[in-house]
């Protein structure tokens, strides 16, 4: 069988002075000389980190919209969609009688990959991943998450298209309120 | 000042009791046993690594050989047919010993809801502090470790009988 492509060949060995390797050595220490002067690479962890961007992948959450509803409509896209079927959701009814609502909205944050399915299957933008990447657990069912911790993570997200406005027949009387609470995330 | 004069003694002596000291020394040379089993093991070798530098907390020391270490990272997936082999490298750590169990795979199977993988390393031995993520951050891993020590210390100081072992609550509400 012709052998396909060219393999490298082992260096010769070094002559004369080469041979004693002490320019080698020279060069080698001169490099740890010059890394001594320079900045230090290491992040100081819990006093430092990184500044995450807004679209990172991290812990998922749960958010409300201007006037504190939450804002899943437990239509289970989430629990379906998700790889490692971490979420577990219960719909239950609710007052307003417009939408359905999570009467149970677990997430196995030791099942979750962090892969953003959920937040971008949602209809209703009302989870999403969190810059959060540091949490760590000492039993596996303090790492199921519930509800109300979701929401805790997730705080506050207007809804723009002010559905549930439209829906129930009330009249945008909270403009002002969402210009206030702006777009940003607040992970 | 000299020592021994009078009504300095709090200045030149520091009391503990021998618990505290052990752990104190403990906390601060835990060398872990790296069980790389799949892409954690990346991040575990990011956080020994300059940028994070897992030696500010006296844990670089990553000992291939289980006699030596007394911190098992277990990173990555365990399949139903290394299981055997983890567990027999947890018996051979000496005791005390504790357990890290990084990223979804070794907390809980992960995605992998397959018949070859366990779901959790606790099934198998033992795990005292879980990491969520896939993989998790450098930073994720330090805080883990971070999180034995301060279980290290909290146990040396309640008694190891006393204290509520984490171990046996790590059993329930699996899912």
């Amino acid at each position: 069988m012709p052998l396909v492509g060219k393999p490298v060949r082992r260096p010769g060995r070094p002559k004369f002075i080469a041979a004693t390797y002490l320019l080698s050595i020279a060069r080698g220490m001169w490099i740890t000389l010059r890394h001594l002067f320079r900045p230090k690479v290491t992040m100081q962890y819990p006093e430092e980190r990184w500044r995450m961007p807004d679209n990172y992948r991290g812990l998922p959450a749960l958010v409300r919209d201007q006037d504190e509803r939450v804002k899943c409509v437990a239509c289970f896209l989430c629990q379906y969609v998700c790889p490692p079927k971490a979420i577990h959701i219960e719909a239950q009814e609710i007052e307003s009688g417009v939408e359905k609502g999570p009467k149970v909205f677990d997430i196995n944050m030791l099942r979750c990959i962090m892969c953003g399915y959920c937040e971008e299957v949602c209809p209703e933008q009302a989870i999403f991943l969190t810059r959060e990447y540091t949490t760590v657990g000492l039993s596996r069912a303090q790492m199921i998450f519930p509800k109300e911790k979701l929401l805790a993570m997730g705080g506050v997200r207007p809804d723009p298209i002010r559905k549930w406005a439209r829906l129930t027949g009330d009249r945008p009387e909270r403009d002002g309120a969402v210009a206030a609470a702006g777009v940003g995330r607040n992970a | 000042m000299i020592p021994g004069e009078r009504g300095d003694l709090e200045q030149w002596v520091m009391t503990t009791r021998m618990a505290d000291y052990v752990a104190w020394g403990r906390k601060n040379s835990l060398w872990p046993m790296p069980m790389g089993l799949a892409c954690c093991a990346i991040e575990l070798m990011a956080m020994v690594a300059p940028r994070y530098d897992v030696a500010r907390f006296g844990a670089e020391a990553l000992r291939f050989s289980p006699r030596q270490a007394d911190l098992m990272i277990v990173a990555g997936t365990v399949t139903k047919k290394m299981a055997p082999a983890v567990k027999r490298i947890f018996d051979q750590m000496p005791d005390p010993k504790w357990v890290i169990a990084m990223g979804a795979c070794a907390s809980t199977g992960g995605m992998f809801r397959s018949y070859s993988v366990t779901q959790g390393v606790d099934e198998v031995i033992p795990v005292d502090v879980y990491i969520p993520g896939c993989p998790p951050r450098p930073e994720a891993l330090i805080e883990g470790v971070m999180q034995v020590q301060r279980l290290l210390e909290q146990r040396a100081r309640e008694g190891r009988q006393a204290a509520p072992d984490p171990r046996q609550a790590g059993m329930a509400g699996r899912g």
